[in-house]
């Protein structure tokens, strides 16, 4: 283990990297304890876990190994939403010190809870990501996820700050401000949707800015799927090392599982998270290697327990060890989900969503088409809706009227600006009956 | 006394126009009067054709959003002034326009006005009383 340590380089060495570089059987024996710690929690303390396990015929003493944990329920989104606001809380609420929420597929949103020892570990996860990248105290650290609601923000805000660094809260929006302080306050690391910085490049170039000339040397980019390609085109214009970061809500927030500075796949810090890859249909745990549905279940996760999670996101556990010497086992880029979840600047949006506010304004679903598209960096997502005789009207204001009440109620429904076009009749496309309902153009 | 004008959506965009053109044309539909309301993205075409039927018809099974409008004509002197005048009249008997646009008749001294009103019954009971003679469509097709 000292080896390791020793061959990957000072920027490596950040204490908290140590549980990093656990023996594996020592690994193993730590998740089996926990996992078996908190299913029990998770049994004696919320009855939707203790009624699925139940239905199954099993209980905490029946988890004797790490394999045993494919005799346990799955959990997925749909549970968070039907247990609102807290019925998935493991801790009374005197115990929570935090509340997030995120973006659901209908009005309400899914609500996550934080006891103050999962702020310390969320914090101690994100010390290990940044470490990870190289990062120190020393760095001066731009934090331009959104503040608020949004785990990004001050989950990546604890772990800089934990870590030594210098943060600066710019939380999102404004790119003008954002690059002159980057400038200005001499940063040296961002953290951002990786669509975002690619908007903060071409922004730079605009004010007459040259991201290479900054001493701007990383960026860890998440909350968004993104490419290999989208790396080499940041890496090229900014000149920075670009590193991909994981996370989701239901699970922490981001910090599930970072890059280090191989860049061969995204390490999961599995002291705290489990993670499995099952077939999405199935639900069949499938081996390393395979590709499938990430399952993720937390293992010390005290306010809220999740045993299970169906991420939807769809991956690979990478086999074998990674040259740098950490034993967690990593995952592949997370390329596309299972489900028709659509990450639009870093919000998530879900077709159905679109369709529950068609519905709302015009009674029947009118024929709809999503284009996404990507301009300077930034996704754009458009709503083309046919307009039927029912809807049409000649009278211009009538039909402007219309057009605003789209616009708004999507707005409203999905949280993000959305361009909606009213086109004619039976001009979006159909294969076999069927309007394909997005189309993706966003590529680099 | 009522016209039936036929408004069909378009999307503002080159070459939109020239399908629905087309097929009224096939069928020998004579356009009397198009008149197109247009904002950046979309368009209104509103239409006077020799026969509605049978161009609503048409057009529905080619799978455009068409609406029937009963509108009114108002036949004008095509001279300064001749709209000013009948405005006037409107305004004192107190309909009110949605919309109207105006055409000239081919070879007479005269122009068409066309009119939606929002109290279609209201306007032709006040322009009766007012003396305004109302255009019928067999006038207004053979004219």
């Amino acid at each position: 283990m000292m080896n390791s340590i020793l061959e990957t380089g000072i920027a490596d060495c950040h204490p908290a990297s140590v549980p990093d570089y656990t023996p594996i059987s020592e690994l193993r024996a730590l998740q089996l304890q926990r996992l078996q710690t908190v299913v029990t929690r998770a049994w004696q303390n919320v009855k939707h876990f203790r009624d699925r396990m139940n239905e199954r015929g099993v209980g905490p003493q029946d988890i004797r190994s790490l394999n045993d944990i494919a005799k346990l329920p799955f959990t997925v989104k749909s549970d968070l939403r039907d247990t609102y606001p807290f019925g998935l809380f493991a801790s009374s609420m005197k115990d929570v010190v935090r509340l997030h929420a995120s973006s659901g597929t209908t009005g309400k949103p899914i609500v996550v809870a934080y006891t103050q020892e999962d702020v310390e570990v969320w914090t101690s996860v994100l010390v290990r990501s940044f470490a990870g990248c190289g990062l120190h105290r020393g760095d001066i650290i731009q934090n331009s996820y959104g503040y608020g609601l949004f785990t990004g923000g001050l989950g990546a805000h604890y772990g800089a700050e934990a870590l030594g660094a210098t943060v600066v809260p710019t939380s999102g929006g404004n790119a003008d401000r954002q690059i002159m302080l980057m400038k200005d306050f001499g940063v040296t690391a961002i953290c951002c949707t990786p669509t975002y910085f690619l908007h903060l490049i071409d922004r730079a170039a605009e004010l007459g800015i040259d991201m290479k000339e900054l001493p701007l040397r990383a960026g860890v980019f998440g909350a968004e799927p993104w490419t290999e390609s989208m790396r080499a085109h940041i890496e090229k214009m900014s000149c920075i090392e670009a590193f991909d970061i994981y996370g989701l809500s239901e699970i922490i927030g981001p910090g599930v599982g970072c890059e280090c500075r191989r860049h061969q796949g995204l390490h999961i810090f599995e002291d705290h998270f489990y993670p499995e890859i099952i077939d999405p249909e199935s639900g069949e745990p499938l081996p390393d290697g395979s590709e499938g549905e990430l399952a993720l279940t937390t293992l010390s996760k005290q306010a809220m327990p999740m045993i299970r999670y169906r991420t939807r996101d769809i991956t690979m556990i990478l086999p074998g060890q990674c040259e740098c010497g950490r034993t967690l086992r990593r995952i592949g880029r997370i390329g596309r989900r299972s489900d028709d979840m659509l990450i639009i600047r870093g919000v998530n949006v879900f077709p159905s969503q679109v369709e529950s506010a068609l519905l709302q304004i015009e009674g029947t679903l009118p024929n709809y088409q999503i284009l996404l598209t990507r301009e300077q960096g930034l996704d754009q997502m458009e709503v083309q809706v046919e307009v039927t005789p029912q809807m049409f009207n000649d009278k211009i204001g009538a039909l402007q009227g219309l057009h605003h009440r789209l616009q708004s109620a999507l707005d409203h429904v999905l949280g993000i600006r959305v361009h909606v076009s009213l086109v004619e009749a039976n001009t979006i496309a159909r294969s076999e009956g069927k309007a394909k309902r997005v189309i993706d153009r966003r590529s680099l | 006394m009522k016209i039936q004008q036929i408004s069909l959506f378009v999307e503002n965009k080159p070459g939109h126009l020239t399908a629905p053109a087309r097929l009224l044309a096939d069928e020998g539909i004579n356009i009397r009067s198009l008149y197109l309301a247009d904002t950046q993205q979309f368009g209104i075409v509103r239409m006077i054709v020799s026969d509605w039927q049978k161009a609503a018809g048409i057009l529905e099974k080619h799978g455009f959003a068409v609406n029937v409008t009963d509108v009114l004509a108002i036949e004008i002197a095509d001279h300064p002034g001749g709209l000013a005048g009948i405005l006037g009249v409107l305004d004192e008997i107190g309909v009110n326009i949605e919309y109207m646009y105006a055409f000239p008749y081919s070879r007479a001294d005269e122009a068409i006005l066309i009119f939606r009103f929002s109290d279609l019954n209201a306007a032709i009971e006040r322009l009766q009383t007012a003396g305004i003679s109302l255009v019928t469509s067999q006038q207004l097709l053979t004219k």
